[in-house]
């Protein structure tokens, strides 16, 4: 039995006078990749974003009931800056600074009070190696990162997220902006960094969610249908809406 | 059909002749620029033209050394912009990311106000509230460099402020977003992600305020002095190009207007310089 890195109960969330969100309650694994999956507008975005509190930065969100990461109360008595320092995000479309590889990678540590250039050279080194990418960028770390292909700047905006070593990883649908050779590279590297991450991850691409996810998450209007794992769901979902959503018949 | 295609034809002529008009404009400032001004700087001599320190056109031999006004325009334009540019981008930082809205909707309007007054009430203001400031400084004549930089420096806010708060608007949202998700406080997200950003916009809208800080005169004239000396201080009067030529054109002939026209000259080619400095630094900007 795996531990329970997030615990959500009765969260409730509203934009102004839109319920986003209603009645969530789920238990996210540590150390597995649990994946969202519904159609647009269903939530699942909005909930990764309540997982990190970058609904804060949207004006007129009101949140209730509880969010807590290894038991610790996420609205409540915890900082924002060291929150998000422990759970790293990874967006839609990648997002890297416009300044050096090298300075991309070094932001988070340096926000965190690392100035040592040694020591910075070493997480550079490591976050790009654990993002796959290091091979491909270590003779120019000094170029802009906005230079790099997408698939790269995707990889990278990841490394950028390792550096601050977190606990946990959330990735907004991180693959719907690239093509599918770059796709798979994200896909192997996020199995491969399952072995230390929680990760959780949201994807309109239902193969990839089968592909990649231990447990799975379905959403729609703003509420799970089915949370299960992801084999189980996928081959017997016990919900006729899920059902008809895997199969493809509407989303 | 036909008739059709002919307005069309002859639309798309109106459309290049008005085009054309501003070329045309430039074209013809430097022209008669270059016509006159260039004979005189040859008469005089480069070398004593531009590095002369001595402006004496009523002596005889009269003597024709601008050295003092390009001092005096590049030490006034560089005082400009060591006052006003901090202060300009901070403004528009705090306008684009700090401010509540309800303050911003009264100070972006008064920002406005600030560019549309004319340069000679900012040449009154100066020579009433900043001269009498300035003479408390120990040494200092009151009408001075001083002075004219301060002046010029509130000058250029409004080109600063206007410019970089839109250039710092326009960065998308997802770099900041991306600081913050990284655990940057609200403060070391916009100075180290979204300032940088930024930053070609910004550096065009310093450009934009050098150029309106070296071509300025009325204000400048009414403060700064206007003596044909090299200074020995900050706090001493000068006299800039532009000073020189509206100071004397009045009453000025032969090689004497010439000179004046020649000191054109000279303040054009340095915006010409400051214009493509900008193009160079913008374009190293984008490659990185």
């Amino acid at each position: 039995m795996t531990n329970i890195k997030y615990k959500i109960q009765d969260l409730n969330l509203h934009y102004g006078a839109f319920h986003a969100l209603k009645n969530i309650s789920l238990d996210l694994p540590e150390k597995q990749i649990t994946a969202f999956i519904g159609p647009s507008g269903c939530g699942k975005s909005t909930l990764l974003k309540t997982l990190n509190r970058m609904n804060d930065l949207v004006e007129g969100c009101h949140i209730d009931g509880t969010v807590t990461l290894d038991g610790e109360d996420i609205f409540d008595r915890m900082d924002v800056n060291v929150l998000r320092r422990r759970v790293g995000m990874v967006f839609q479309k990648p997002n890297p600074f416009p300044m050096s590889i090298y300075d991309n990678i070094a932001f988070g540590p340096r926000t965190h009070g690392i100035r040592s250039r040694a020591k910075l050279d070493q997480i550079v080194e490591k976050s790009l190696r654990d993002a796959a990418i290091w091979d491909e960028v270590k003779d120019r770390l000094n170029k802009s990162a906005l230079g790099m292909s997408g698939g790269q700047q995707q990889r990278l905006c990841i490394a950028r997220a390792l550096a601050i070593q977190p606990e946990v990883l959330l990735m907004d649908e991180p693959t719907s902006a690239l093509d599918p050779i770059s796709t798979m590279k994200v896909e192997d590297l996020v199995q491969e960094l399952k072995k230390d991450y929680t990760i959780i991850m949201v994807t309109h691409n239902m193969q990839q969610a089968t592909r990649v996810s231990d447990k799975t998450a379905f959403f729609l209007l703003g509420e799970v249908i089915e949370f299960n794992d992801t084999a189980d769901l996928f081959s017997m979902p016990q919900d006729q809406r899920t059902e008809n959503y895997i199969t493809g018949r509407f989303g | 059909m036909k008739r059709q295609k002919i307005m069309e034809r002859g639309m798309s002529w109106l459309f290049a002749l008005c085009a054309c008009m501003s070329i045309v404009a430039v074209a013809l400032i430097c022209v008669f620029l270059f016509a006159n001004g260039i004979p005189a700087i040859k008469e005089i001599g480069v070398l004593d033209f531009l590095f002369g320190t001595k402006w004496a056109p009523k002596n005889v031999p009269a003597s024709y050394g601008i050295l003092p006004m390009i001092i005096g325009s590049l030490c006034v334009t560089l005082g400009a912009v060591v006052i006003g540019v901090p202060i300009g981008v901070l403004t528009a930082v705090y306008l684009s990311r700090f401010c509540p809205s309800k303050l911003h909707s009264v100070l972006e309007p008064l920002v406005r106000l600030m560019a549309g007054i004319p340069s000679i009430i900012y040449g009154f203001f100066g020579l009433v509230v900043l001269v009498p400031l300035a003479r408390n400084i120990p040494g200092c004549t009151g009408v001075s460099m001083f002075a004219a930089a301060l002046l010029l420096g509130i000058m250029i806010l409004p080109t600063v402020i206007n410019l970089s708060e839109s250039s710092i608007n326009a960065v998308p949202s997802s770099y900041y977003e991306g600081a913050v998700a990284l655990g940057a406080t609200h403060e070391r997200s916009v100075f180290f992600a979204v300032l940088p950003a930024a930053k070609s916009g910004i550096l065009a809208a310093v450009v934009l305020g050098i150029g309106r800080a070296i071509g300025e005169t009325m204000a400048v004239i009414m403060v700064a002095g206007n003596q044909a000396v090299l200074p020995s201080s900050i706090f001493r009067g000068i006299r800039t190009m532009t000073a020189n030529i509206v100071i004397e054109m009045g009453y000025a002939t032969g090689l004497h207007r010439e000179a004046l026209i020649a000191t054109g000259v000279v303040l054009f080619i340095f915006i010409l310089i400051i214009n493509l400095a900008f193009a160079v630094i913008k374009k190293r900007g984008e490659s990185t």
